[in-house]
């Protein structure tokens, strides 16, 4: 047991390094995700094609092949990542590559009519998205974003192998210098990533819940 | 430094070679999280509620956490307590593991899509738990969610390069020795981008028709 308790503050700096990682790549995946969702839907061929490579591409792959495509072969065409920086970028592209799936269908999702109706109110293609579509897709869309937060903050484990200090990281070397502390160490690396799983989790829950609640069935 | 066309051609075959591996890695974990998966629904669906509890509880623990680090727990931690496996069982019973949680999901979405009516009537006729089962419940549950369970085996496949970490030589770890000692790693990565491409994206192409399909053929039978 003291084992146990002696790990867990060495560990929580790495803690800090994969919530960062995961809080930086959210962000980067939500604007992808719209940006790749939004140009799934648009209406000029060319931008559809475009976005459709990149979502099969990025869903196609795995996150480590990105993930070591971004780190050690993007240097032969002179651009060098941090680690930091490879991990977040890989993971943005990727999850914002599944995450567009998510607005694309929620956007589908919008009755037709919702769009008849504002463009019998003459509004702009912007104005109709902005003002009727979107608002409406935002709340299909919460769920799968929820359920890929826990994704993402799964696949914040893989930057430990382009050499970031993350929490798995952080516990590979406990236990590199103190093979006794193997099975503490595993156990509390599963342990803590459950604990910054459990507000994720327990969002995504109540997402999925109010999905259906108060929306007028059409 | 850019792209080395002879350098490319004659590592392909290399990196290629660890097909076979990854393909049998990839069954072999299949069929560990189509089985587990089907014993985690029953467990879950248990009359005897701590079973049912401890089972939801697993399942949530698991889906939520990295397989990277389950893998090192299994690779590294459960020899202290007696459990040796060698790299490819371990590999193996991980992501059939984790999965298996992915899958339990699945099965439980199609075994409540059942009408409830189903299981009246079953009980009306005096069938057996086992017969109802087996001969109401699931030909009904599972054709439905065929395609999501197929979907499964492309997400394996993807997952398999997380095995690199103990040293499977999978197509991702093949692709980093050559790249280290030939310094370039743009090559050996690409490949390795481009096979799961050219094996992924046919198979995607293939469900996503026996999804369409298989659509077709229930909304007729419902209606």
């Amino acid at each position: 047991m003291e084992a146990y308790i002696n790990i867990l503050p060495r560990l929580l700096p790495g803690a800090v390094i994969t919530v960062q990682v995961l809080l930086a790549s959210a962000a980067l995946a939500f604007v992808v995700a719209f940006v790749a969702g939004l140009g799934r839907v648009s209406k000029y061929s060319i931008v559809r094609k475009i976005t459709a490579v990149y979502v099969e591409l990025f869903r196609g792959t795995s996150l480590l092949v990105q993930l070591f495509w971004i780190y050690f072969a993007l240097p032969a065409f002179g651009i060098q990542f941090s680690p930091f920086l490879a991990g977040v970028v890989a993971l943005g592209l990727n999850y914002g590559a599944y995450a567009s799936e998510v607005v694309r269908g929620a956007i589908l999702a919008v009755p037709s009519g919702q769009t008849e109706a504002s463009i019998a109110l003459n509004m702009s293609n912007w104005q109709r998205m902005r003002l009727i579509i979107l608002p409406q897709a935002f709340r299909i869309m919460l769920p799968g974003f929820g359920n890929i937060s826990i994704e993402l903050l799964k696949g914040t484990s893989l930057v430990s192998l382009i050499t970031l200090t993350d929490l798995t990281y952080k516990g590979l070397i406990i236990q590199n210098t103190n093979l006794s502390y193997t099975m503490p160490v595993f156990v509390m690396l599963l342990v803590v990533y459950f604990i910054i799983a459990l507000p994720l989790i327990i969002l995504a829950k109540k997402l999925e819940k109010n999905a259906s609640r108060g929306v007028a069935k059409a | 430094m850019t792209w080395n066309w002879e350098f490319a051609f004659e590592i392909f075959p290399e990196i290629a070679s660890a097909i076979w591996l990854v393909i049998g890695i990839t069954i072999g974990a299949y069929i560990v999280s189509l089985v587990l998966g089907l014993v985690l629904t029953f467990a879950r669906r248990s009359s005897f509620k701590p079973l049912a509890y401890l089972t939801y509880g697993f399942i949530e623990f698991v889906r939520s956490t990295p397989p990277l680090v389950q893998l090192f727990f299994v690779y590294f931690a459960l020899p202290a307590i007696g459990i040796s496996l060698n790299k490819y069982a371990a590999g193996i019973l991980t992501l059939g593991i984790h999965y298996s949680t992915y899958l339990s999901e699945v099965y439980r979405s199609g075994i409540d899509s059942v009408p409830k009516g189903q299981w009246e009537a079953a009980r009306a006729m005096n069938f057996s738990k086992i017969q109802t089962w087996f001969r109401v419940i699931l030909p009904q549950a599972i054709p439905p969610v065929i395609p999501m369970i197929g979907n499964y085996l492309l997400v394996l496949f993807k997952e398999t390069p997380l095995l690199m970490a103990i040293g499977v030589g999978e197509f991702l770890q093949e692709a980093q020795l050559i790249g280290a000692s030939n310094f370039r790693y743009l090559e050996p990565i690409t490949i390795v981008g481009l096979l799961f491409l050219l094996l992924s994206y046919p198979s995607a192409v293939l469900i996503n028709k026996l999804e369409q399909r298989s659509k077709l053929g229930f909304g007729t039978r419902k209606n």
